[in-house]
């Protein structure tokens, strides 16, 4: 197709650079410089997407990122589709595809639209006063129906193979915008010798500037301006420059995120480049120069594809070489619609007549719309559009003495709006900055500051292109200056008044700060018109004024209850005008009706862009032993904890997890078994008040263990609770090797810092966090003596020098070790410490010497066999966070003599020693066979009515095939009180009898531990 | 992200820190002297104020020292940090946020 | 009270909907209360509701600071469930849930409660005894939860990802009754039905202090619009009840934490239910409008600021884009904080307080939507009878002093 409605010259694009492209099927041409809007209405096309709730045709409204109506699905490929996009802000490439939304079969004919003529029976918040019944049929029958209505585009299916950065960026001034607020605020600023970055969220830096043909400034037309104001930011080493930019959110501490789309509009992006970019910036100081968006009238049939706002029209004319129709009707609060009915006028576009509801016209531009032979019109409004798929005339009627006259229609393809300018005052107001509202500039602005930002430009109220520059300039300058004297972040003062120190002398219309907010008269039974007021949520002025006659008397009551202001423009278009209906409503003055709070992001930020390189094996960082690579090639499965990968069995082949760890339990049992224990967190506790903080940390006295001796110790949380448990070498009188559970270390170091730091600083002691320097490797089973005894020197380890629970240091293949001789399986055992470096090395040569014995490498599974067979408990399994060392068996490890420990004073409180608390035990099925299932409950009588008294539950089960037989540990209401009783598990279809048993099932009297 | 400025290193983003809740608050001399609602009271009643805060940080990725601050709960703009064993400041929310 | 249906709106509509009268008054304070409830939440109005409805006592204020429905009622993730462990948290919740079930048409006012499913996610082995402990004790308790496998999680809810991802999903509870409602509609609908029953409901009324007499009972509140006396006062206020209880001179096991939550922009049906994951922080459900709900975590550290730090928000988008890798292209349409009261065993506190006349609803962290109605069900009887009703009965002040904590999260490592 031809670029029927392209003027014959001029704009920004690249008329030697066409470009094809394609929507919902249909192939088109644009250039290079279009955005998929533009190049659509150069085609003619105007109707581009359904309306959220009643499916009415919609076109384009705006040319920027307010647009809430041509909403689009691009897709490079079925992974890279990407729904909702805004065709205004989609820069065109060659082969584009991008489909409608929201319709079906077909956007020109959708069946959806049946939803329009029910509208009467759909006003604001219907769905809260029906489909109440029956009870359930919401959920079952309604609520479906409702849902496959609502939605806007569709969600990609498959997972998104681009690639998303984040990066990290100082300076002393960010500039948001690159408007000539901004620009005059960059440059100023980097004349100063400030850092500056300046980003604008659109292609092309340049803002308003981009779309004037006329206006000149410092002699030079605004374009030739704004090529050499680029060229000198350009050259300055000390300005970044970021089009395609969009700072989205304002964070505490001037910072600024903002995404950066990178690949988005080339048509063969290269592999090494991500779609986005994120950029988190922090500013000694920020200018927002966000400039002013147009308002749209909210006047009867308003929505019809075809009525845009009016300097959108002129955007797509002046820059885009675009015309929107061949005849247009202009309705206006404003000068901007006499300034874009000349630019039209001169594009080529027939202006057929401009309504303006002031009833004083005067001034330039009305003047010169005058002499051109406009029929301008004071003192009328727009009463309705006709046309079907899009606008085909405009009724307009005189009001005099606010009484609307009889409708006159004009015959037009287009109706461009203007209701003045709304300052964006959308950073400021997430900056937490307290907005006020200008009566005279009927807006609201920046008032008082909290961070250290400062606005300039149509952003605070200042119009005229001469003013904007030099408020820019001045901004900027008083910018540069307080970044200077910073510090480090501290609350912002609101700027006071700055005068610029340079003169940039601008010639362009003024269009001064009339505007129009809320709903235009029209005469007609409001009651069957519909006068848009958030066009992409379908919320008219009759769904606001129902909101307020139902009680809503704040905007966000009106906000919540229309849902204006909640698609996905956020209000840009939206939200004056729903104030000013709600204010007349009410009767009440704007500034009392309240204001919805502005959040992040400004615009609809990707996903991909917050979670960057974020996924798969970089979600979270994998933590391995240094043992672990000899454990995968040793065919180990493993298993996720915290973040380490830890073994959990060693199959052969055939074998599954049930006949590894039967295996394993056995070859420990009855020879030797080795085990990856590197895991075990371990902290270095040094000084002379060691033993001291020990004490006073743990529940245990420490003040008598000997040098070469090891210890159970558990930690206590203040409210008394367990918290870690691990064993202790007291390596000298000032040096203790703490070892913690796997997920605690990092918990229980800080805890240990805590308390000598804040409470007891006065103790003379170190703590290092030793987790990563040792590995560990436990060498459990009769014949873990003859093992090791090859390897080691230095040590004796024969059973009288070296007895279960101590801890000795001397080489193990020359390599230095610390060696316990401590058990976790009841068997004879010890475990090697050896730094991280060899922890390979040694494993292989205990592997290797213990051959011989037939040695068995096991995973974390047998382990946790192995020790419940003894009854040892694991902290967070048989303990959740409610457990006192009593509870779990352990009041043997607190020390009864000891004045104070963390954790001692809540103790002693009545209920932490009540007979019903739950204590461990044992359980035995009377069913051999049967395993219990970790987490079942456990009850005396399963037959009881619900809710059925619970008497506790199984927190450890296993077959044992030592045992031959099931085992089982449990946390019972008085548990020890019921050992030889039996109980009963109930399960979804019956009931499992167990005896209570003690905790111990496996050597009782712990014969086997010294081998 | 807060900026936090540590006593010992200086200003450095929030995630090298970990909170550690309200400041000074010490735990008891002798808590086996305390009764059950004075030891509750230590170890569960906080101040919680909308407004000036005394509260604890760690410069877990740091230094690793604990230090207190004082920081406004409504701005979340910090007045001044310090080190622990300090006495808080004498300075009230007004006073804004210079440090 | 003008009643809500389909034939009204379809009769009303021939009138251009001129008929709807407001669904609440806008009334002036009067002098004296027999009850002021402080805070117009969703918790605070469901009390007033439920003293006027079963308790008879209709004399009754709820005090606003701003509007009604505006703190976290109306900035929550909106997900409903009863499947907690213990079994006072279970009777609690579920008391709630029975609530849920028919609450539309008790109140007349579609609040929109879906039981779509709450599905949680167990990432390992500690997850999954947690959960299978949680489903053996719901179901002896009369609370509907189920163990899935990985594979039953994928077919219930096919969007997810559960094994290609840094922790694999290996099963998952779910209950079946759970799902989500609408959080304005409920505030609206309780203030609505409250009202109608002659509840006071004071909008932009800040309570500035709390009159106690010589006998250090409750007199009334001060407020920014004049003294109200009242012969009870319940404090309903969320967030900011440490600051509310300071003004009677108690300090709190309280903190108040930042808390966010983001929407994407909307899109057709795509998520089928909600899911929940503790282990990576991620909480997403997909609203009747398409939009997704997205809940993060909270923040390090107390704030009233109503709102918190990128880097939390884009840790919860890393966790939802593992489980989800298809939504990487969706967009972040809104991102809010709301101020969540959090007590030490994170469970509530509904209850009187030293101060006769004085009681408190308070403590419910980031799960406190769920319960509304239970929650002021039961204050309501609290109030009325001076005495707590069974079901609130363990959730006291005292537990703390006494060592009777109720600490699901302790328990279960499970977030509400």
């Amino acid at each position: 197709m031809t670029n029927r409605f392209r003027t014959a010259s001029g704009g920004r694009i690249d008329r030697a650079a066409p470009l094809s492209f394609r929507f919902d099927g249909q192939t088109f041409s644009g250039f290079k410089g279009d955005t998929l809007a533009s190049a659509l209405i150069a085609n003619g096309v105007h109707l581009v997407g359904r309306s959220f709730k009643y499916h009415r045709p919609r076109g384009f409204l705006s040319a920027g990122s307010d647009e809430p109506n041509a909403l689009v699905n691009v897709a490079r490929d079925a992974a890279r589709a990407a729904p909702n996009l805004r065709a205004t802000q989609v820069e065109l490439y060659e082969g584009l595809k991008a489909q409608s939304q929201n319709r079906w079969p077909s956007l020109s004919f959708d069946a959806g639209a049946v939803n329009d003529l029910a509208a009467p029976f759909l006003p604001a918040g219907f769905y809260y006063k029906t489909f109440m019944w029956p009870a359930g049929a919401w959920k079952r029958f309604y609520e479906p129906k409702i849902r496959a209505m609502a939605g806007l585009g569709v969600a990609p299916d498959l997972p998104d193979p681009d690639r998303y950065t984040q990066n990290h960026a100082h300076c002393d001034v960010l500039v948001v915008g690159a408007g000539p607020a901004g620009l005059a605020a960059a440059l100023a600023a980097a004349e100063s010798g400030a850092k500056v970055i300046l980003c604008d969220e659109q292609a092309e830096l340049g803002g308003s500037l981009l779309s004037e043909t006329t206006a000149t400034i410092e002699g030079k037309p605004a374009a030739d301006w704004l090529a050499a104001t680029l060229a000198t930011l350009t050259a300055r080493d000390n300005v970044t420059l970021m089009p395609r930019t969009t700072a989205f959110g304002y964070f505490p501490h001037n910072h600024i995120a903002l995404a950066e789309r990178v690949t988005e509009h080339l048509a063969a992006p290269g592999p090494d480049l991500p779609r986005e970019r994120l950029w988190e910036v922090r500013a000694k100081e920020v200018v927002i120069a966000a400039g002013a968006l147009e308002r749209p009238l909210v006047f009867p049939d308003n929505d019809r594809p075809g009525v845009l706002l009016a300097d959108s029209a002129r955007t797509y004319a002046n820059r885009y070489g675009t015309k929107v129709g061949e005849r247009a009707v202009i309705f206006t609060a404003c000068d901007a619609g006499y300034r874009a009915a000349l630019d039209l006028k001169a594009a080529g576009v027939s202006i057929a007549a401009i309504a303006d509801l002031r009833a004083e016209v005067s001034g330039e531009l009305p003047s010169r719309a005058l002499a051109a032979g406009i029929d301008v019109r004071p003192s009328t409004v727009l009463v309705g559009t006709k046309g079907r798929l899009r606008v085909a005339s405009a009724q307009l009627a005189k009001v005099t003495k606010g009484a609307v006259g009889p409708a006159e229609t004009i015959a037009c393809d287009s109706v461009l709006m203007s209701g003045g300018f709304t300052p964006s005052v959308h950073l400021f107001s997430q900056s937490r900055g307290k907005l006020v509202w200008d009566g005279a500039a009927g807006a609201y602005l920046p008032g008082t500051s909290v961070e250290r930002e400062r606005s300039a430009g149509a952003c605070r109220g200042v119009n005229g292109l001469q003013r904007v520059l030099e408020d820019g300039y001045a901004q900027g300058e008083a910018a540069a200056l307080a970044a200077r004297t910073y510090t480090s972040p501290a609350r912002g003062a609101t700027p006071a008044p700055a005068a610029p120190s340079r003169s940039i002398p601008a010639s362009a219309e003024d269009l001064g700060t009339d505007g129009f907010i809320g709903a235009t008269p029209h005469g007609r039974n409001p009651a069957f018109t519909k006068a848009f007021v958030d066009w992409q949520n379908d919320v008219t002025a009759k769904d606001l004024k129902l909101a307020t006659r139902e009680g809503m008397r704040s905007i966000e009551h009106v906000k919540r209850y229309t849902t204006t202001g909640m698609a996905t423009d956020q209000g840009k278009t939206s939200n004056m005008n729903a104030l000013g209906i709600v204010s007349e409503a009410l009767d009440t003055p704007v500034p009392k009706i309240g204001l919805t709070t502005f959040r992040p992001p400004f615009t609809p930020t990707t996903f991909g862009l917050f979670a960057g390189a974020a996924r798969g094996d970089v979600f979270d960082p994998v933590r391995k032993t240094a043992i672990h690579d000899w454990a995968a090639e040793h065919g180990a499965a493993f298993e996720d904890v915290g973040n380490w990968k830890r073994a959990h069995y060693f199959p052969r082949a055939g074998e599954d997890m049930h006949a590894a760890v039967a295996r394993e339990c056995k070859a420990v049992r009855a020879s030797v078994g080795m085990f990856d224990a590197s895991t075990l967190g371990k902290i270095e506790v040094v000084g002379p008040d060691a033993a001291e903080f020990m004490n006073r940390m743990y529940t245990n006295a420490w003040a008598k263990l000997e040098p070469g001796r090891l210890r159970y110790g558990v930690m206590l949380r203040e409210d008394g609770f367990v918290m870690d448990d691990g064993v202790v070498g007291r390596m000298a009188a000032d040096r203790f090797h703490v070892t913690t559970t796997t997920g605690g270390a990092p918990r229980v170091l800080a805890h240990m810092e805590d308390y000598l730091q804040t409470e007891w600083p006065d103790l003379d002691v170190w703590l290092t966090s030793t987790t990563e320097q040792w590995s560990v490797i436990a060498v459990q089973g009769p014949k873990a003596r003859e093992v090791i005894a090859p390897l080691i020197e230095g040590i004796d380890l024969s059973k009288e020098a070296f007895p279960h629970m101590s801890v000795r240091e001397g080489t193990i293949l020359g390599v230095p070790t610390r060696l316990f001789s401590v058990s976790f399986t009841g068997e004879l055992g010890f475990e090697i410490n050896v730094p991280s470096a060899y922890g390979r090395a040694v494993w292989e040569a205990v592997y290797a010497a213990g051959e011989r014995f037939g040695i068995t490498p096991y995973g974390t599974e047998t382990m946790h066999v192995l020790r419940a067979e003894k009854g040892y408990i694991i902290v967070g399994q048989e303990t959740d966070g409610t457990a006192t060392p009593d509870d779990v068996n352990l009041g043997w490890a607190v020390g009864k003599a000891k004045k104070d420990f963390v954790g001692k004073r809540s103790l002693l409180r009545e209920s932490m020693s009540a007979p019903d608390r739950r204590q461990l035990v044992g359980l035995k099925t009377t069913d051999p066979k049967i395993v219990l299932e970790e987490g079942a409950q456990i009850v005396a009588d399963p037959a009881a009515p619900v809710p059925v008294p619970m008497l506790g539950f199984v927190t450890s089960s296993y077959h044992s095939a030592v045992l031959g037989r099931s085992i089982a540990l449990a946390m019972v209401k008085g548990g020890r009180a019921r050992i030889g009783t039996k109980l009963m598990v109930p399960m979804p279809t019956h009931a499992i009898e167990v005896e209570v048993v003690e905790p111990v099932f496996y050597d009782p009297k712990g014969e086997r531990l010294n081998g | 992200m807060l900026i936090i400025t540590c006593p010992w290193c200086g200003a450095r983003p929030e995630v090298e820190f970990r909170y550690g809740g309200e400041a000074h608050i010490a735990r008891p001399a002798d808590p086996s002297a305390l009764t059950d609602a004075e030891w509750a009271d230590f170890l569960y009643n906080r101040t919680n104020p909308k407004g000036l805060h005394a509260e604890r940080w760690r410069h877990i990725h740091g230094c690793g020292r604990y230090f207190n601050a004082l920081r406004d709960t409504v701005s979340d703009f910090f007045v001044t940090t310090y080190k622990a064993g300090e006495k808080r400041p004498d300075i009230d929310a007004s006073s804004g946020g210079s440090k | 009270m003008q009643k809500f249906s389909g034939f009204e709106l379809f009769r009303r509509a021939l009138g251009g909907h001129k008929s709807w009268q407001p669904q609440w008054r806008n009334p002036e304070p009067k002098a004296e209360y027999d009850v002021v409830i402080v805070g117009a939440g969703g918790h605070g109005l469901a009390a007033a509701y439920y003293l006027a409805k079963e308790h008879g006592i209709t004399n009754v204020a709820v005090i606003e600071r701003g509007w009604l429905g505006g703190g976290n009622t109306g900035r929550n993730t909106t997900i409903v469930r009863s499947n907690y462990l213990f079994d006072e948290s279970a009777a609690l919740y579920e008391h709630a849930v029975k609530l849920w079930e028919g609450l539309s048409q008790d109140i007349n006012y579609n609040v929109m409660y879906s039981a779509r499913g709450v599905l949680m996610l167990a990432h390992n082995h500690h997850d999954e005894i947690s959960f299978k402990r949680h489903v053996h004790a719901n179901r002896l308790n009369g609370v509907d939860n189920e163990w899935l496998t990985a594979e039953q999680v994928k077919e219930f809810c096919p969007p997810l990802n559960i094994k290609s991802m840094r922790y694999p999903i290996i099963g998952g509870a779910l209950q079946r009754r759970g799902g989500t409602a609408r959080h304005d509609a409920v505030a609206w609908g309780f203030a609505r039905a409250a009202d109608s029953r002659g509840v006071d409901i004071i909008q932009n009324c800040e309570v500035t202090g709390i009159r106690r007499g010589p006998s250090g009972a409750v007199e009334g509140v001060e407020t920014s619009r004049g003294f109200i006396r009242a012969k009870k006062v319940g404090v309903s206020a969320a967030g900011h009840t440490s600051v509310v209880m300071a003004m009677a001179g108690l300090r709190m096991p309280l903190e108040s934490f930042p808390l966010q939550a983001l929407v994407s922009e909307p899109v057709k049906p795509a998520f089928p239910t909600v899911v929940m994951s503790n282990t990576i922080h991620a909480y997403i459900s997909q609203s009747d409008k398409g939009e997704m709900v997205i809940g993060a975590g909270t923040d390090a550290y107390t704030s009233y600021s109503q709102r918190g730090a990128l880097h939390i928000t884009a840790h919860t988008l890393d966790a939802i884009c593992e489980l989800v890798p298809q939504f990487r292209r969706l967009r972040m349409l809104r991102n809010w904080g709301g101020i969540v009261d959090v007590t030490p065993d994170r469970s509530p506190i509904i209850a009187k307080t030293p101060v006769p006349g004085l009681y408190v609803n308070c403590g419910w962290g980031t799960g406190g939507f769920k319960a509304t109605p239970g929650s002021g069900h039961v204050f309501a009887h609290t109030i009325a009878k001076d005495a707590p009703h069974a079901i609130n009965a363990p959730f006291t002040l005292e537990r703390f002093r006494d060592g009777f904590l109720i600490d699901e999260a302790a328990a279960a490592a499970v977030a509400h």
